[in-house]
């Protein structure tokens, strides 16, 4: 039993959930940025897979992985975009139309993938990103394991984090955000323009989870398969709470999701596996019991998934 | 409900399906561009696609087999959507109850036809309301998102009923599916000759059961109080947070015989991964049927008709099936969105949905 605990509490175990943690990081710092400008983003899981389609089929057709990783922004400020049309302009309820685009880009993804590639399980095989290697890092023991040798996408979103923190809570933009996701009737009052800025935070939302996206697609691997997300998406918006909407805090968050699915991954390769399918069910589990937990302590922001002017006949919420 | 007030005038029922039509034509043509931008004869597509639905009285039976998950499911939906709920995990309900079903049938041989079935069907029932329980107390006493609790299950259910099947109820072969259940526990057929079976019946006689709860019950009416304003509910002395956990356990055993009555009307066995999404496209039926139960009827039966036709689409004209899953997200997207519809209407006008619960998680 012991040799399995050190397997499971391995630095490489660590070093996986690092890697494991990225997509559902970037989809969760996603979320943080839409939810402090008042929307729910539901749509998480769609941009991941709409990011990691259009990053591997970029790659596919020009050779070039990082072809794949401006493609797959592309595409995610385009759903982020879609949200933005339902759910700001349209007045769509921010939950449905979030699960829509998840269905649509489900569906979407899957039917391109044999439009292109003949295959409904997964594409050919295309370049994947580079591993950087950080020169003196690398040395350092335990630490050089840990941080040494990533995706560059990895190390993005260990900058991303702290850089979005810095933007939403140091800068006036991050305020005027924050105020539009607290209460638009004074952000309006002070000439603050509620939907624009809706948008931009929905657009560079897009990007930052396509990116998620991409890094599933070409950071872990070297292709695209059918719902390859697998949830993580929704994950992300619990992380997202768990983090109480603040980036660092979702990092952190992603991380603990992560860990668990690194230990997963871990504990098949012992030579006495416990049963696949109950170990692959813990991400699942513990993103249930966390969010349960987490709630009822957090105060998301008060105008979170209301509309703009508000609905004539609706009260105060 | 998707309309903030029940419409109980004819102008407001019309304007629904109005709305709901429309919403339907704007994702067929949505679908018919994504199909010519890909290079495909629109004509072709949905000209198969029409064959397969309706063609002949085999496409028309195989439209209807298709169409009677949907009802289950979709009713499903349409029940926690009046309660303010967005119950996403019928999948996950689903597969609970078809394996509680399977075993139940399996664990009685001897029992005779009416007694065995009804203790399947309920035994399916009872696995996919504490399936919805679970969301529905941890909305009420913890606040978590339901929508995300409801899927994690979803993986949850697939990934446990997989492992009990490998593990304890596996029948021999290469398969991983339960031994065939009794002769005794199938249901019968409707129409002889096909695998149409009483099935339907139990489908309509829950809708017709569910909208006499929803319009004359006073559990209904509370229902629907504590979906529009929780804070009035708790006010007038409902008990919001059983109601809550209530509602989704209803939703989720009547989701969980979409399930059962798959496995005794037409698997005869539980199969892992038996399911080609009937959970998911129960929130477009739902939403097309806007949230009303005997709406749920034609909305089933629109997408139970896609569904048959995309399988035919994709046999005759080589276009992948999953042109029906973009379909349906797109018949979300343009139901949920009020400001389409007051587009074409030039003004918007009257209430603006509510649905579900919003701002709080």
């Amino acid at each position: 039993m012991t040799d399995a605990w050190e397997v499971i509490f391995h630095i490489n175990t660590l070093t996986a959930a690092l890697r494991l943690a990225t997509p559902i990081a970037l989809a969760a710092l996603a979320g943080t940025l839409s939810e402090r400008a008042g929307v729910i983003n539901l749509g998480l899981e769609g941009k991941l897979l709409a990011g990691a389609w259009a990053a591997v089929y970029a790659t596919y057709l020009t050779g070039a992985p990082w072809v794949g990783v401006l493609a797959a922004v592309a595409a995610g400020m385009l759903v982020g975009a879609l949200l933005g049309l339902f759910a700001v302009g349209l007045r769509a309820n921010h939950v449905v139309a979030g699960v829509g685009l998840n269905i649509l880009l489900l569906g979407l993804t899957t039917w391109l993938m044999q439009v292109v590639w003949d295959s409904r399980g997964t594409s050919p095989t295309v370049a994947a990103l580079p591993r950087w290697t950080i020169p003196g890092l690398r040395d350092v023991p335990l630490l050089g394991d840990l941080l040494g040798s990533h995706s560059p996408l990895v190390y993005f979103t260990l900058l991303a984090a702290p850089l979005l923190w810095v933007v939403l809570f140091k800068t006036p933009v991050g305020l005027r955000v924050r105020m539009i996701g607290e209460h638009p009737e004074a952000a309006d009052t002070l000439g603050i323009p509620v939907h624009r800025l809706q948008y931009l935070s929905l657009l560079a939302a897009g990007g930052l989870a396509a990116l998620g996206g991409a890094q599933l697609a070409l950071g872990d691997l070297a292709w695209f398969s059918q719902n390859m997300s697998a949830g993580r998406g929704y994950m992300a918006l619990a992380a997202n709470v768990f983090g109480q909407w603040n980036p660092l805090g979702s990092l952190l968050a992603s991380l603990l999701f992560a860990l668990t699915d690194a230990m997963q991954m871990r504990i098949q390769t012992l030579p006495n596996p416990w049963p696949t399918e109950l170990v692959q069910m813990l991400p699942y589990l513990l993103t249930i019991a966390v969010l349960s937990g987490a709630v009822r302590r957090s105060r998301p922001p008060a105008a979170l998934g209301r509309h703009y002017p508000p609905e004539p006949g609706a009260g105060a919420p | 409900m998707l309309d903030g007030t029940p419409a109980g005038n004819a102008r407001g029922w019309l304007r629904e399906l109005a709305q709901s039509l429309g919403a339907i034509v704007l994702a067929l043509l949505a679908g018919a561009a994504l199909l010519a931008a890909a290079g495909y004869s629109v004509r072709d597509a949905y000209w198969s696609l029409y064959q397969g639905a309706f063609g002949n009285v085999y496409s028309i039976a195989d439209t209807l087999l298709n169409a009677i998950p949907l009802l289950f499911t979709g009713l499903a939906v349409a029940l926690a959507f009046r309660g303010g709920l967005f119950n996403i995990g019928t999948e996950g309900q689903m597969y609970a109850a078809a394996l509680a079903t399977a075993l139940t049938a399996l664990a009685l041989p001897g029992w005779p036809p009416l007694l065995l079935i009804t203790a399947s069907l309920l035994a399916g029932a009872a696995a996919g309301a504490a399936w919805g329980f679970v969301p529905g107390f941890l909305r009420a006493r913890t606040g978590a998102h339901e929508v995300i609790t409801t899927i994690m299950l979803n993986y949850v259910a697939i990934l446990l009923t997989t492992h009990l099947v490998k593990t304890r109820f596996k029948a021999p072969g290469p398969v991983d599916q339960t031994a065939l259940i009794p002769a005794a526990a199938r249901l019968p057929e409707l129409v002889p000759a096909t695998r149409l079976t009483w099935a339907i019946v139990v489908a309509v006689a829950l809708i017709a059961l569910v909208d006499w709860v929803l319009r004359k019950s006073s559990w209904g009416m509370d229902l629907e109080l504590v979906g529009q304003n929780p804070s009035a509910a708790a006010y007038a002395g409902v008990p919001v947070a059983a109601r809550t956990a209530l509602t989704m356990a209803a939703s989720g055993a009547i989701a969980g015989l979409a399930g059962s009555t798959l496995v005794l009307g037409v698997l005869h066995r539980f199969i892992t991964h038996f399911s080609p999404g009937y959970g998911f496209t129960g929130i477009a039926v739902a939403l097309a049927a806007r949230a009303r139960p005997w709406g749920v009827v034609p909305a089933a039966l629109l997408f139970g008709a896609l569904q048959a036709g995309g399988l035919s689409m994709q046999l005759f004209a080589r276009i992948p099936a999953d042109l029906i899953t973009v379909i349906q997200g797109l018949v979300i997207l343009f139901v949920a969105a009020p400001g389409l519809a007051a587009l074409f209407r030039r003004r918007a006008r009257g209430p603006v949905p509510v649905l579900p619960r919003e701002g709080t998680r």
